[in-house]
């Protein structure tokens, strides 16, 4: 059921959400957290049927918020969703057309369930430092997606302005590459890794996140490389441990499969899909408190870019060097 | 193991992906096994929780082919698996389906596995390690470990570089000699941290929940005493009857089929000590102390009940009585109903009663632990206020509908004090809607990780044989037919007069 409120305010949304409760029932019960979807000026649907799909593990309330400044007429229009529109959530879609726009957080904070947590999401381009932003500061978790940011040069920003509870898209798409090489360490033989390769596209910063976490655990010398050319795989390619005993080798071969290489066994087939963004956004919902895993390989990678030969511009290769 | 690098505690995303192995089931062609064990098997392969080289084996005495095999398991995992299937899975999966023809008790066969696992273990790079799950009838545990350990597939040199391990599920045994017979059988072929007893109780995510309910909150553990809690009720009802489960359930009765496991374990949970931590060390010693301190009321005859199913219609079908249940000796003295009332003798639980009831053919299938408090005295609220409030109770629904009610007073509207009996509910299925894992799934995936905390030990199988034994000599001495109850009916008069006794009654579930 969706239901059109043109030129309305907050309080009339929150009364209708609440005759609508009583009405039909649905919605009433057990929202773990409310999700603000910071979806810039227009209406990415992608990003709400994402936000509905995750509802199924974690009911919540989405609000979507779309801000147009630029329109001279001061207006709210808003639009709810129950029921089969809405997964197993419930959509508020605020559009704030001019002077409205100056009060975003005045906007949410009517709408925000009470005592659960609050997660905001930029599917689009967000702020360069999420924390000290208006929506952001309410939120207990604040969700980036660097793939989906016209970012440039600007990347090194993410370095300097992180606040406990920030998280990146980027990282999440790694987590499936970092269970895989987790558990070929959890094998035999027991050996120290004394190198590690990453190869992957320049403009995915999952590439250099990956690389640096695997410097900053084994702590040995690690590359991040960018071939130019014609591979079609975007995105993440391969990782290379070296041990001893010869070299374990994770690489993706078409969009869904990987190979994993390893020293006296047979080629083992991985089934390794692309993630959905509903999926990634899913895995980003079960933990709200902070990712310190996800501070420290900022951090390190930060390190890196500035100690080594990483150059000036944010795509260019790296290596690390241990004594 | 060596610390690995790439795990660390500020990382809790990663999942634990289980390590090469191959997992061989004895007695593939059971229900079980294509209801329940397949699907899990695929339902971990799509959840990317199994490694790449993983094998599953198929031991039966059917005269299939490996692609016989792999169409029984494919067909098993269309219709009960609970993910949706994805062509690259099965594909993936079924690379590593293999099946050996044979008798458990037939040497050339255990040859013929021995052959097929090394195989595996160098094509698909299983890595020598290999689960054997023995979904088999009791009688043939021995023979089976017996020639697993004759054909070396099994030895218990220990080993850094690969493993072995075994799964059984119950009966452990039918009393506590039989069952320390059947633990010594087996431990003379796998250790004892290498035998997994599957009771699937606990794998269900409401089970595990008890222990999050009392452990994680501030508000339940004062009240979860003797000064508050006035008796605890632990129910697990059936609907159906025995069925063809006949010729098996004759001599083994609803007692031995679910108290001694199914309810002893549920007893422990909620009666149980904090541990120290989560892991299967510390979990068991607080749940084997409480088993420990489990003391049955001097008479018997007043702290026990039982009886039959009788025949009759049953929510508009007619159903047999279970003396008449086909290949059942029509004068077997075996109960289908069984309820017990236990103390735990520890300070916390002194004079609490805990009553058990399992049977078949009851009004609903439902199992559920009911913790009734103490009868507020009533002084506030006039008596006749208050005739239509019963005491505060706490229910953890384990199945169906899984959640946690709290019943509690509230205000009738209007102007008269008026009190009556409200309920709060918690439903798993509203707030959080993704439907948790099959216990089996976790079972399984525990089993290959060598990950503990969830099956029990010989030690909890002894001591509840311990508790039970008893019961059973006195119930062994008594002659003459078991009452019968109407099917459909919460019971014998039996059960309901333990209660009366003491001035309770049964909770309707």
């Amino acid at each position: 059921m969706i239901e059109q409120m043109p030129g309305t305010t907050i309080s009339a949304v929150t009364r209708r959400l609440v005759t609508m409760r009583q009405e039909s029932g649905v919605s009433a019960l057990g929202r773990v957290l409310t999700l603000v979807i910071a979806a810039g000026d227009e209406l990415d649907e992608a990003a709400v049927v994402a936000a509905n799909t995750a509802s199924n593990e974690h009911p919540m309330r989405v609000v979507v918020l779309l801000t147009r400044e630029d329109v001279d007429d001061a207006r709210l229009d808003a639009e709810i969703r129950v029921g089969a529109d809405a997964g197993a959530s419930d959509v508020v879609v605020l559009r704030a057309y001019g002077e409205v726009c100056s009060g975003v957080e005045s906007l949410v904070t009517g709408l925000l369930l009470p005592d659960a947590p609050v997660v905001v999401w930029w599917p689009g381009n967000a702020p360069a430092n999420p924390g000290e932003s208006p929506l952001g500061r309410i939120a207990q978790r604040r969700i980036v997606d660097s793939a989906a940011m016209t970012l440039g040069p600007d990347v090194d920003r993410r370095f300097t302005g992180y606040t406990p509870g920030d998280t990146d898209l980027a990282w999440t798409r790694v987590t499936r590459w970092r269970e895989h090489l987790a558990a070929i360490l959890d094998q035999p033989p027991y050996e120290g890794v004394v190198s590690v390769e990453v190869v992957g596209a320049a403009e995915s910063l999952s590439t250099q996140l990956l690389a640096a976490w695997l410097d900053l655990a084994i702590e040995a010398p690690t590359t991040c490389r960018f071939p130019v050319g014609d591979d079609p795989v975007e995105g993440l390619r391969s990782v290379t441990l070296s041990r001893p005993s010869g070299e374990a080798v994770l690489a993706r071969e078409t969009r869904s499969e990987a190979e994993l290489r390893l020293p006296g066994q047979p080629l083992h087939r991985i089934s390794l899909p692309r993630r959905s963004l509903s999926e990634c956004l899913a895995e980003e919902l079960r933990r709200l408190d902070e990712d310190v895993m996800y501070r420290r390989v900022l951090e390190r990678l930060g390190h890196i870019r500035s100690q080594t030969n990483a150059g000036t511009g944010w795509m260019s290769e790296w290596s690390t060097v241990y004594e | 193991m060596p610390h690995n690098p790439l795990r660390s505690p500020d990382d809790p995303r990663l999942s634990r992906i289980a390590g090469p192995s191959a997992l061989v089931i004895f007695g593939v062609t059971g229900d079980l096994s294509r209801k329940k064990l397949m699907p899990a098997v695929y339902d971990l392969a799509n959840r990317g929780l199994l490694p790449p080289g993983f094998a599953l084996v198929g031991f039966a005495r059917r005269d299939w082919a490996d692609r016989d095999f792999a169409e029984i398991v494919h067909d098993a995992v269309r219709k009960y698996a609970r993910t949706p299937f994805r062509e690259e899975t099965w594909r993936q999966l079924a690379q590593g389906i293999r099946f050996v023809q044979g008798r458990f008790d037939d040497p050339a066969a255990y040859e013929r596995l021995r052959d097929t696992v090394a195989t595996l273990d160098r094509e698909r790079g299983t890595m020598g390690n290999h689960a054997f799950y023995l979904s088999i009838p009791p009688r043939s545990f021995p023979e089976v470990a017996r020639e697993l350990s004759r054909s070396r597939l099994v030895d218990r040199e220990p080993d850094d570089a690969r493993w072995r391990r075994v799964i059984i599920e119950k009966p452990f045994g039918h009393d506590l000699a039989s069952a320390q017979v059947l633990g010594e059988t087996l431990e003379r072929v796998f250790p004892p941290e290498s035998i997994f007893r599957i009771d699937h109780y606990l794998g269900k995510e409401t089970v595990q929940n008890i222990l999050s309910l009392r452990f994680a909150n501030t508000m339940y553990e004062p009240l979860w005493n003797r000064n508050y809690v006035d008796h605890v009720q632990i129910t697990m009802a059936e609907d159906i009857g025995v069925g063809g489960r006949a010729g098996y359930y004759d001599g083994v009765g609803a007692a031995r089929d679910v108290i001694q496991n199914h309810l002893l374990q549920l007893l422990a949970l909620t009666a149980m000590e904090e541990p120290i931590s989560l892991s299967a060390e510390h979990l068991r010693a607080e749940k084997e102390k409480v088993l420990e301190a489990v003391r049955l009321p001097e008479e018997l005859d007043r702290a026990t009940a039982r009886g039959q199913y009788a025949g009759g219609w049953q929510g508009g079908e007619r159903v047999r009585s279970f003396l008449d249940e086909e290949g059942m000796d029509p004068r077997s003295r075996t109960e289908t109903y069984a309820a017990l009332k236990l103390f735990v003798n520890t300070r916390r639980w002194a004079g609490v009663p805990f009553y058990l009831r399992t049977g078949k053919r009851l009004g609903r299938r439902v199992t559920e632990i009911a913790v009734v408090f103490r009868k507020e005295p009533g002084e506030l609220f006039g008596k006749s206020d208050t005739t239509e409030q019963g005491s505060n109770a706490l229910v953890i629904r384990v199945q169906p509908d899984e959640g946690i009610t709290i019943r509690f007073g509230a205000k009738v509207p209007g102007t008269a004090a008026r009190v009556r009996d409200v309920t709060m509910d918690f439903g798993y299925g509203n707030a959080f809607t993704e439907a948790s894992p099959e216990a089996y799934e976790r079972l399984i995936l525990d089993v290959l990780l060598g990950d503990a905390p969830l099956f029990p030990q010989q030690r909890e199988v002894e001591l509840s044989w311990r508790i039970l034994d008893p019961v059973e000599a006195h119930w062994a001495e008594q002659t003459g037919q078991l009452e019968q109850y109407a099917p459909g009916s919460w019971g014998p008069l039996a059960g309901d007069a333990l209660l009366a006794r003491d001035g309770r009654t049964w909770r309707r579930p």
